[in-house]
């Protein structure tokens, strides 16, 4: 399968990326690990006419510590991520998700900012951003601004980035030695979640549950209002409608909602 | 047409490029090295795996263009004056191999998964290998493999290619 024809551009700065993005508009797409575009160029179910590659700029890679927050570059690689003494240590969840993503090859390749623009309902980076609380940096032609993760994500593979805006960094709460549980359910060991469950510090995050990750907030109430994990965990599907498919229809997703849901509460380490 | 430099098998190259060509179909059809396969052409077998300056990836699902400037190692790159790489005499005397069609990738991610991890247990082997999938089932003698090269390795670090 081949992509269609289309114009590479190599970014110099992110500012030339932000040119570029507001000469090119929608007809652009940016391209940074490239593993979920182009699979999807490949399938022509996109087809932009113009690549700005981002992925060479090293200024948007990395991980720093900034005051109560780690800032992780948008083009960090998964592998990179998983792999990060600072991200293992303060953000424990964030690493072993990283770690969740496809398989070796797609680690090595894929980034967080890619994964998370991408938004893809049942993958791993963007329910784990939703469990920790934490928030993306966007810049734009007029400037930066921060926006939630439970805000980001609006709709199915949809954001709240704008066409001519760049995701430049992620930012999540440092918390060390704070008791965290991740509960995935594949059919295959290296494919999106059927269900997924991350939760830490009295927040439990959904993927695969509705058209973007959800707070199960049901049962964060419960919690919070002193139930027991099994008890909270019984209100893990409360209010979600899941899609249908060939691995799991409705009833089940809520089924494995709860049962997740329960263990992640449970089994937790940090 | 997008002009890329980079290193193949420690040979420098310089070619022309549609921006579309994707990184496999480069080493095959204009390098004509056909080691690294097309197996799902949708980033889960494996088949096509090579190293990109060091790490293991699926070169159906990246770009020649991003691979500009880089370090590309393919199967092809591994054995150097008629010597087998010590993963791939460890494939061969395991016999690490059913159609062969998998193998170039398979070796290829043993390969980069010993670069990172030189002493992996077998569990470490088998996640290490997970994105490479054999139709022949032929996973026992991979890991086998795997886990036998570990042994004899000194493995040469991936990203240095052949001597030149």
């Amino acid at each position: 399968m081949i992509p269609g024809q289309f114009e590479y551009i190599a970014a110099e700065s992110p500012a030339h990326a932000l040119e570029l993005l507001a000469e090119y508009g929608d007809d652009a797409k940016l391209l940074a690990g490239g593993h979920s575009l182009l699979p999807m160029m490949k399938l022509r179910l996109a087809v932009p006419e113009v690549l700005i590659d981002i992925g060479r700029l090293n200024d948007l890679a990395g991980v720093r510590a900034d005051n109560s927050e780690l800032v992780i570059g948008a083009t960090t690689r998964h592998a990179d991520l998983a792999a990060s003494e600072l991200v293992r240590a303060e953000a424990p969840l964030l690493a072993y998700a990283a770690a969740q993503v496809g398989d070796p090859q797609i680690r090595h390749r894929g980034t967080i900012g890619g994964s998370l623009s991408h938004a893809d309902p049942a993958a791993d980076l963007p329910m784990a951003l939703v469990a920790l609380g934490g928030s993306v940096e966007i810049q734009g032609p007029g400037g930066s601004r921060v926006v939630t993760a439970d805000d980001f994500f609006q709709g199915f593979f949809e954001t709240a980035l704008r066409p001519d805006e760049l995701l430049t960094a992620v930012r999540v709460p440092r918390r060390p030695g704070v008791p965290w549980g991740y509960q995935k359910f594949v059919r295959r060991s290296n494919d999106w979640a059927i269900v997924g469950v991350a939760a830490v510090d009295g927040r439990i995050a959904l993927a695969n549950m509705g058209a973007t990750p959800l707070r199960a907030t049901a049962a964060e109430r419960a919690l919070a209002d002193g139930a027991s994990p099994a008890a909270a965990a019984e209100h893990a599907a409360d209010g979600t409608s899941p899609g249908e498919d060939m691995h799991a229809d409705r009833e089940y997703r809520k089924h494995l909602a709860r049962v997740l849901t329960r263990r992640a509460l449970e089994h937790q380490t940090g | 047409m997008t002009r890329i430099e980079l290193t193949v098998n420690g040979e420098k190259r310089s070619d022309e490029v549609e921006p579309r060509l994707l990184l496999v179909h480069y080493l095959r059809e204009i390098c004509g090295l056909r080691a690294a396969n097309v197996g799902c052409d949708t980033t889960s077998c494996g088949a096509c795996t090579v190293l990109l300056d060091g790490r293991s990836v699926k070169s159906c699902t990246v770009l020649a263009v991003q691979a500009a400037g880089q370090e590309v190692l393919t199967a092809e790159g591994l054995s150097a004056g008629g010597e087998l790489h010590p993963v791939q005499a460890a494939f061969r005397q395991n016999h690490g191999l059913q159609c062969g069609f998998c193998t170039p990738g398979m070796v290829m991610a043993t390969v980069g998964l010993l670069a990172e991890n030189p002493h992996p247990t077998e569990a470490e082997a088998r996640a290490g290998l997970e994105g490479n999938l054999c139709r022949c089932t032929g996973y026992h003698n991979i890991i086998r493999a795997v886990l036998a090269a570990a042994d004899a390795q000194a493995v040469p670090a991936p990203s240095t290619g052949v001597s030149a």
